[in-house]
Order: structure tokens, then C-alpha cells, then sequence
């Protein structure tokens, strides 16, 4: 490597590092402005232009508060925990490719921070590093709702990983890359949000989960919690959560976009129109566009109650993805071996068999009732 | 509360007439199919107008006839006072806001119709709670409220009206300094 190489490389570190800052206060701002549209409000207005730079203000704010320790407090972990919920978050963007590759200084560059051959586990093992945020915040700051908040998001967050691991093993079945440009560059025709309908539907869902959005937001579910993990937390290293949190979701946002939305690719009758500009242009509208839904469902759904929460990912989200990926595996496998007409034929039998032995066996497995959890065993009144 | 909800559903799976012959609330509506028209209905509150008022900035002017701000002490049309300083504003007040000190009439000048007329009159603005029950209590209607709401104060002394302030009209609303700080 020479030293413009290492110029490229720094210069490509610097500028993804500020964007997704950037994009995580616009976001902030931006989710406000909507959930404020939802409830005819008008949001944030005074600070600048139509209150953009409130989440700027927020943090100077936060920037210039004590940062207080509780004496019950575990020092060190108390002060990682924060740092823990941003870093990742960082480190799962460098793989998102946000435009086609150009070329600078006679070298071939892709508008992104490493391609690595593993991509989507790398998002993966980033992403469960989330994680240890909550329950090491909440165990660590020595109080009782912190840890409640930790222990619920612990079994919430891992249960919703699998359900994010069927779908994405789904999604790499049916494109046989794990390189991030590679399945962007395999979206050229048609995007996988088309064939892997169902698997985009469960990565949503988990996705939400994952960052602890609300309707899944039960590690700091307020009206129960205080404010969950975080109850304890003030200062610089309660804005670090915030930050974590929104970065997360902008990183979440962005796997979508580049895992079933076909990444910065345009649609048809522009793909590939203004080159760099244009995929950049198509990025951030997948994004914005993404987290709109989910800003969509926060304003609409309640926050989950626990048991139902856990019955959702186990008994039907891990369930679908088993069967998506069995669905997936005969579209992929069979016309192959069948050739086209009779693969077709069998894989769609297959999985109309498998619905139906699923459904069949659906009452058994839940003991005759959908909800059967015994709370809600209540006889009917007389 | 949930529990009823919870009841009511479980006894809509369980009704054993045919979906048709039920009543439209009470046939079983998909999860999904529900969610997708809950966030349709949340989608649509964006085309709505803002109900947000600008307050600093743009001052809407409340309803003539409201009476939701600071009290005022009327006067007769030949300008007597009303206030006969009989307290009973005074016994009325939950919060103990009101202070008042009743003196006889001097018959050459008299102050009020009657007797007696306040010496002096004043409420506690960091104790009152807006109630309005002093003026239920006031038997000659001296005691009103207004539609002055900008009671902002910088020391506790500045909450204390005296009567003097208390029978002026009160000013149009975002002239109070105190309450342009921030604009």
C-alpha cells in the first residue's frame, strides 16, 4: 500500500464516520417531525430552521451535565457500558456499500469502508454485541429496575436474533453471496424484496426488536421501568445510549435497504442514471424510507406485553423462518435438479405441504388454543 | 381493563354462530388486516392541520367571555369599589392565597357602597390554584377573573398583587417583559 492508498482509506473512514453522525441527528430530528405530523403537532420549531439543530442542542446539553455514579454503581462497567452502545453500531456501517465504486487518484475505490467476504456476519456479530450494552448497563448500575430492564431486553434481544439469522440465512440461500456488493450487484434485475418477501417481513420485525424500537422498546419500557437499563444513567453517557440507539437504527435501516431493497441501485427506468450521485441519492431514499415504516408502526403500536413478546418470536416468528428457509431451499435446489418445470411443480408442492402439515400440527404444539398462555386461560364469564 | 379486552376476545373466537349472522364489531378481525388500518388511520392525522400554537410568537387571543387568568377588583359605574372587604373571598380560598384587611367607610369620602371597603387586598400568586371559588364567595361580584394568563415572576415578592394592581385592567396579552424572555 502506498501512501495514497492510506490517504483513500483514512479519508473513507473519516467521511463514513461523520455521515452516519450526520445522518443519526437528522434522523432524530426527523422522527420527531413525523411522530409530531401523526399527532398534529408541529414538533420542534425554534431551534433553527424548522428546529433542526434541537438534537444538536440536546447533546451540548447533555455534553455540559454531571455524569452521576451511584455508589452501588460497578465503576468500570458502569462507564464501558455506554461506550458499548455506540461502537458497534460504527463498526456494522463499514461494510454498507453506499454507491457504486469511482475512481480517484487512477485507483478503483467502492463507496465503501471494507468489503469484506463475510459481510452480512459481520452485521450479524455486530449487531448481537448490542446486547451486552443492556445487560451490562443494567446489571452494572446496582439498582432494580435497570436490571429488570437489562434482564427482559437479554432474553428479548437473543430470542429475535434467531428469527434475524433464519431470515437472513433465507436471503443467503436464495443469493449464494455473503459480500455486501455482491448481493447489491445481484439486485440488478430484480430486488430481493420481491422473492424474499416473507424472509424482508421477519427482518423487519426482528430488526425493530434488535434496536429496541418500541413496539419492542420493553428494556426501557417507561410507564414499567422508569427508563429501563439506562434508569441510572445522566450526563455524556446517557446521550452515548440515545446515540446508540439511533445509531443502531439507521444501521438497521441501511442492512435492509442493502440486503432487500438492492441497496443504492435506482429503480428500473433509472438504474445506474447519474452514476455516484444517483446511488447515493437512491441510498438515502431506501433509508429514509424504511425508517419512516418504522416510525410509522412506533406511532401506531402499543408496546408488547412481555409473554406475548416472547410467544411472537418463538412460537411464530423462528416457526415461519424454519419453513421460509425449507421454501426457499426447494425454489433454490429443486428447479435445478428437475430441471425448470417439474422443480417448479415440486418445490411449490413441497411448501404447500409443509404449510399444511404446519398448521395441522399448529394446535397440538400450542395445546388447542393460539394463545395459550395461562394468564390468559380465563374462563369466559357465565 | 385488559382483562376485559382480553375476555371479550376470547369470547369472540369462542361464539359458535357463523361469522355472517354476527354483528359487524363483533366478527374476528385478522391481526394483520388490523394493524395495517391502525397505521392507516395514524398515516392519515399527517394531513390534518397542526393544532401546536406558536405561543411567544403568535399570541391567540382566548374567547372574550373566558374567565381563565389573574382576578381583577371591579369598580361601580360611578367609580366606588365594590369590594366591601367582608373576607369572605378570604374563608373561601383552599389555598390560602388571599389576604385581606376590611376598615369602616369615612362617610365625607367613602371608598365603597356601604359600611366597610378594603384597606387592603392581595393575592399570593405562587399560592393560588386558579379555582375560582373566591368569586363564587364574592357577594357583590368584585371579584372577577380575566383572560390575562401571562403570570410569570422573577422573585417571590413580584407574585404578591397588591389591591392597586389588582383593580387595574389588566394589559393586552405578550406586552409582560418577563414573558418575552426566551423569544
Amino acid at each position: 500500500m502506498t501512501w495514497i492508498d492510506w490517504g483513500v482509506l483514512i479519508g473513507k473512514v473519516v467521511i463514513v464516520f461523520a455521515v452516519l453522525l450526520v445522518t443519526v441527528l437528522l434522523v432524530i430530528w426527523m422522527e420527531r417531525k413525523v411522530i409530531a405530523d401523526f399527532q398534529t403537532r408541529t414538533g420542534p420549531m425554534r431551534a433553527g430552521p424548522r428546529g433542526v439543530f434541537l438534537t444538536l442542542a440536546d447533546g451540548l446539553k447533555l455534553f455540559f451535565k454531571e455524569m452521576i455514579h451511584p455508589t452501588n454503581a460497578d465503576r468500570w462497567v458502569y462507564r464501558m457500558a455506554p461506550a458499548l452502545a455506540v461502537i458497534p453500531g460504527f463498526l456494522a456501517i463499514a461494510v454498507v456499500p453506499f454507491g457504486p465504486s469511482v475512481s480517484i487518484f487512477g485507483r478503483t475505490v467502492g463507496l465503501q469502508l471494507a468489503d469484506i467476504s463475510v459481510g452480512i456476519l459481520w452485521v450479524l456479530a455486530m449487531t448481537s454485541i448490542g446486547v451486552y450494552t443492556v445487560v451490562l448497563a443494567g446489571w452494572s448500575s446496582g439498582s432494580n429496575y435497570p436490571l429488570l430492564g437489562g434482564v427482559r431486553s437479554s432474553a428479548q434481544m437473543v430470542s429475535y436474533e434467531v428469527a434475524m439469522g433464519l431470515a437472513l440465512v433465507a436471503l443467503i440461500m436464495f443469493s449464494g453471496h455473503l459480500r455486501m456488493s455482491e448481493i447489491v450487484d445481484a439486485q440488478d434485475k430484480v430486488w430481493y424484496v420481491i422473492p424474499q418477501f416473507p424472509a424482508f417481513v421477519v427482518f423487519m420485525i426482528c430488526a425493530l426488536a434488535e434496536v429496541n424500537r418500541p413496539p419492542f422498546d420493553l428494556a426501557e419500557a417507561e410507564s414499567e421501568l422508569v427508563a429501563g437499563y439506562h434508569t441510572e444513567y445522566s450526563g455524556i453517557s446517557f446521550a452515548m445510549f440515545q446515540l446508540g440507539e439511533y445509531v443502531n437504527t439507521v444501521v438497521a435501516a441501511s442492512i435492509v435497504v442493502t440486503l432487500f431493497l438492492g441497496g443504492w441501485r435506482g429503480p428500473w427506468p433509472w438504474e445506474g442514471a447519474w452514476f455516484v450521485v444517483g446511488g447515493l441519492f437512491w441510498f438515502f431514499l431506501k433509508l429514509i424510507a424504511v425508517l419512516y415504516v418504522w416510525i410509522l408502526v412506533r406511532g401506531t403500536l402499543p408496546r408488547l406485553r412481555y409473554d406475548r413478546l416472547m410467544n411472537f418470536g418463538w412460537k411464530y416468528l423462528i416457526p415461519f423462518g424454519l419453513f421460509w428457509i425449507l421454501a426457499t431451499g426447494a425454489i433454490v435446489v429443486l428447479p435445478d435438479t428437475y430441471g425448470r418445470r417439474k422443480g417448479a411443480f415440486l418445490a411449490v408442492g413441497l411448501i404447500v405441504a409443509a404449510w399444511l402439515v404446519g398448521s395441522f400440527m399448529k394446535p397440538v404444539l400450542e395445546g388447542g388454543r393460539p394463545d395459550s398462555h395461562p394468564e390468559t386461560q380465563k374462563e369466559p364469564a357465565a | 381493563m385488559s382483562d376485559d379486552r382480553e375476555r371479550r376476545d376470547l369470547e369472540r373466537r369462542d361464539d359458535e354462530r357463523p361469522e355472517e349472522e354476527r354483528p359487524e364489531e363483533e366478527r374476528p378481525v385478522s391481526p394483520v388486516w388490523a394493524v395495517a388500518k391502525g397505521m392507516g388511520t395514524v398515516f392519515k392525522q399527517t394531513f390534518r392541520r397542526d393544532n401546536t400554537e406558536q405561543y411567544p410568537k403568535e399570541i391567540v387571543q382566548p374567547p372574550p367571555r373566558s374567565h381563565i387568568g389573574r382576578h381583577r377588583l371591579n369598580r361601580h359605574e360611578n367609580g366606588l369599589e365594590k369590594c366591601i372587604g367582608c373576607e369572605l373571598c378570604a374563608y373561601a380560598c383552599p389555598a390560602d392565597a388571599i389576604w385581606v384587611e376590611g376598615e369602616d367607610n369615612d362617610p365625607a369620602a367613602p371608598v365603597s357602597p356601604g359600611e366597610r371597603h378594603a384597606k387592603d387586598y392581595q393575592i399570593n400568586y405562587l399560592r393560588c390554584i386558579m379555582c375560582g371559588l373566591c368569586v363564587e364567595a364574592c357577594p357583590t361580584r368584585a371579584l372577577t377573573l380575566t383572560s390575562y394568563y401571562e403570570m410569570a415572576f422573577t422573585s417571590r415578592e413580584d407574585a404578591i398583587w397588591t389591591k392597586e394592581m389588582l383593580l387595574e385592567a389588566p394589559p393586552p396579552l405578550g406586552t409582560d417583559p418577563v414573558d418575552k424572555e426566551g423569544i
